[in-house]
């Protein structure tokens, strides 16, 4: 069994071919539970085909010790007893472990994983319309001498591009199974199940005929131009000759029909990335989601607030007065519902960041925006993390996970968070709402707008100098390499997205859940002990409303003579530059914990009670007039916009202090964050308010 | 002659892809290896990334990457 190709060094290996590179390992030989990893390029289809096998049997982690995602699920191998523990790795173009992706992919394919034994074969889920190069992850995978089935997806739209594909050819010339498959459609699953389990009962792969044909380097006679490596290094040598291989087997298994006609993708593509247009409908794009994620979040947001409000009620009136109620209410529900209200805007955020990236528009923005963006030194793949924290910094520093650059990624968490998010937004509204409702610029423009814009704006700047610092100091680094793929735009998949939308979600529920519990209870009982005498007399939450009153002289006072309350007079003098009081202190310091709990806290302060929300009249005239405790009033237009600077920029945020540790895997890295950020916000509001007073306002 | 020079819109074939650092490993793993034909498809806004057309499918650059690229007509 020996053919030839014509004008190529590649031939069917015999017996006699020398095996250059083993990676071996030990596989697990338990018959009933097979361990199969599902591999294969970005784009090319891997994250349906999983959903497919796995339906909703999948649980998502992290790999010990870092970020990368650890998708599993459990796969019924049809028409057997079998269950196979299906392993996705993230998507690869190579098994080189220049990132940290292919590290962990090159891990779990040696077995070298705790918990995870080396797989019994793989799957290589192969794009038909990109063949060559989704074969060079085959080859790399074929490598590592475990079986693997080819699951050859998007048939249909190369055929559509005339691209034509034996598939026996191609399972003949490469010796491994290659199984046509449509997973939206369940069709080719059976008959994948069939191959990966005839497959996890063999040992026999291919010989590496493209690594010992070794004289692949020196034969580049045979054409007019001089085919030179200028590298020789064996790592470079070893890409040539599996290129070299990948494109013989293609010129034998696929007849390509040369079309003139633009695909349609290049159609589109030729408006969105265009020179002019392109940038334009790219603000557009952004105007639009975000203009839908605050309208649309805004129902079920009211929803959820009233809901924890009604839960909160319900608990103080069915439970005993005492602590334990108290723990509950005003630590537990107050605290938790503060961020769940939070939920919808994510899931809407996430909703839009999935289809713009299942659509392939990602990649335009990030081609488009480069050169802006390395100009500051960051990659054009920060765009989307930095655009995504605009909502929420959490689901912003998780996306910087496709920053290959560890450097390039630290640089894009640290400045995550100055991009003004949601959270934030409260406390612009009541400042704005109590100093400077009503006004207008040049007559015509609100000037609460146009400092809301102003905020997002400093936030922007404040970054953008940061990054050029910390990517010219500690963060130092040649500039990476950009080297990346624009996939065919293609229609999302909807059950991907929402699948992957939910997922998502529930990592941050419970990711920042539990920070957000812990920190809830702590804020709790510094502002509740230590307790003041008189809080036992009786007093009924449903009283009539002189009583209600007294009930919440009597939370001012406890507050007063809190730790909390303490801890405000203690950091009066520090504040005082910036024109705030110690109650206004006390604020602070809560909301450290959460941005938005500023607005709960000044209720609590000024006796308007708790359920008062930032446009409510009664908080916005208890804030207008605030007395020091010298009489004089505690707030004026000065204070609020010294206090929306100092929110532009302070890291208050405790999740996101816990997401950024789990991320950089360092306590050095948040802590550092913590202190830059609100050392930063200390100055520009200090500058704020001296330079506002200089100039005669206040 | 570099990838850089190639006006928008021609094909070559790329002769070699120097220099020996993660770039160049990087562009060779996605196919750009001696003796492939490209084409440039477009540069982006400031005329900085490039798209070029390789083994069937679209990939981005920036001028800095392309120029290690050294093609022939």
């Amino acid at each position: 069994m020996k053919f030839k190709i014509p004008n190529s060094r590649f031939q069917i290996p015999n017996s006699g071919s020398v095996v250059v590179d083993t990676i071996e390992g030990q596989r697990t030989t338990d018959n009933r539970h097979f361990t199969i990893a599902l591999a294969g390029n970005p784009n090319a289809g891997k994250t349906t085909l999983f959903n497919v096998l796995t339906g909703m049997r999948q649980k998502v982690a992290n790999y010990p010790g870092v970020t990368v995602e650890r998708k599993e699920g459990f796969w019924q191998l049809n028409g057997s007893e079998n269950t196979a523990r299906l392993i996705d790795l993230p998507g690869l173009y190579s098994l080189d472990a220049t990132s940290l992706d292919e590290q962990i992919a090159r891990d779990v394919l040696l077995g070298k994983v705790a918990d995870s034994p080396k797989p019994n074969a793989l799957i290589a889920v192969v794009d038909a319309t990109n063949l060559e190069r989704n074969l060079y992850l085959v080859i790399q995978l074929l490598e590592f001498k475990i079986p693997v089935v080819i699951a050859l997806t998007m048939v249909d739209t190369a055929e559509k591009q005339s691209l034509e594909i034996d598939t026996d050819k191609l399972s003949h010339l490469l010796q491994i199974p290659v199984v046509r498959v449509k997973a939206t459609q369940k069709q080719g699953i059976e008959e994948l199940a069939k191959k990966v389990l005839q497959a996890a009962k063999t040992e026999a792969t291919p010989n590496f005929v493209w690594l010992s044909n070794a004289d692949f380097i020196n034969n580049t006679d045979e054409d007019d131009i001089h085919l030179s490596l200028s590298d020789n290094t064996a790592a470079n040598k070893k890409i040539f000759a599996r290129y070299n291989f990948i494109s013989d087997v293609y010129q034998e298994a696929v007849k390509p029909k040369d079309t003139l006609e633009r695909s349609v993708s290049e159609k589109i593509d030729h408006i969105l990335t265009h020179k002019f247009f392109g940038l334009a409908i790219l603000i557009g794009i952004l105007l639009l989601v975000f203009q839908t994620i605050f309208s649309w979040a805004n129902l079920p947001m009211d929803l959820l607030d009233k809901g924890f409000g009604a839960l909160g009620d319900f608990a103080r009136a069915e439970m005993p007065e005492g602590i334990l109620t108290d723990l509950l209410v005003d630590g537990v529900i107050t605290g938790v519902g503060g961020v769940v209200v939070f939920l919808p805007q994510i899931l809407l955020l996430f909703l839009f960041l999935s289809i713009l990236e299942d659509t392939g528009y990602m990649a335009r923005a990030a081609f488009l925006l480069d050169k802006l963006m390395s100009r500051v030194g960051l990659h054009g793949k920060a765009f989307l993390p930095l655009l995504s924290s605009f909502a929420c910094a959490i689901p912003g520093i998780m996306a910087t996970r496709t920053i290959e650059n560890p450097k390039d990624r630290l640089a894009t968490i640290m400045i995550a968070p100055f991009m003004s998010c949601s959270a934030r937004l409260p406390v612009y509204t009541l400042m704005i709402a109590a100093f400077f409702a009503g006004q207008t610029v040049f007559g015509f423009l609100s000037l609460g707008a146009v400092l809301i814009l102003a905020m997002y704006a400093l936030g922007i700047m404040v970054a953008v100098i940061v990054a050029f610092i910390l990517k010219r100091t500690i963060l130092k680094s040649p500039t990476p390499p950009f080297v990346m793929e624009l996939p065919p735009y293609r229609l999302p998949n909807f059950r991907t997205v929402f699948q992957n939308m939910f997922i998502r979600a529930g990592l941050f529920l419970k990711r920042a859940g539990t920070v957000i519990l812990a920190i809830s209870i702590i804020l709790w009982a510094l502002t509740a002990f230590p307790r003041i005498s008189h809080q036992s007399s009786v007093i009924s939450y449903q009283s009539a409303t002189p009583e209600n009153d007294e009930q919440q002289t009597t939370d001012s006072e406890q507050l007063k003579n809190s730790y909390a309350g303490k801890f405000g007079h203690i950091i009066e003098p520090v504040i005082e530059p910036l024109g705030f009081d110690w109650k206004i202190g006390v604020a602070l310091i809560a909301s450290f914990a959460a941005r938005e709990v500023l607005v709960s806290t000044l209720s609590i302060i000024y006796n308007v009670g708790k359920e008062e929300t930032e446009e409510s009249a009664s908080l916005i005239n208890a804030v207008r007039d605030a007395k020091k405790d010298d009489g004089t009033k505690a707030w004026t237009p000065l204070t609020a916009l010294t206090l929306m600077v100092f929110f532009v920029l302070a890291m208050q945020c405790m999740s996101t202090v816990a997401v950024v540790r789990r991320e950089t895997n360092s306590w050095a890295w948040a802590l550092f964050m913590v202190g830059y950020m609100t050392g930063l916000a200390y100055l520009a509001a200090f500058l704020t308010y001296q330079g506002g007073r200089l100039l005669g306002f206040g | 002659m570099n990838l850089t020079n190639l006006p928008i819109g021609t094909q070559a074939k790329v002769v070699a892809v120097n220099g020996n650092n993660a770039i160049t490993k990087r562009l060779m793993e996605m196919g750009v290896v001696p003796g492939v034909s490209v084409r440039v498809i477009k540069s982006a806004p400031f005329s900085d990334p490039l798209e070029i057309r390789v083994r069937g499918y679209h990939l981005a650059m920036r001028k800095n990457e392309a120029d290690a690229i050294e093609v022939s007509k």
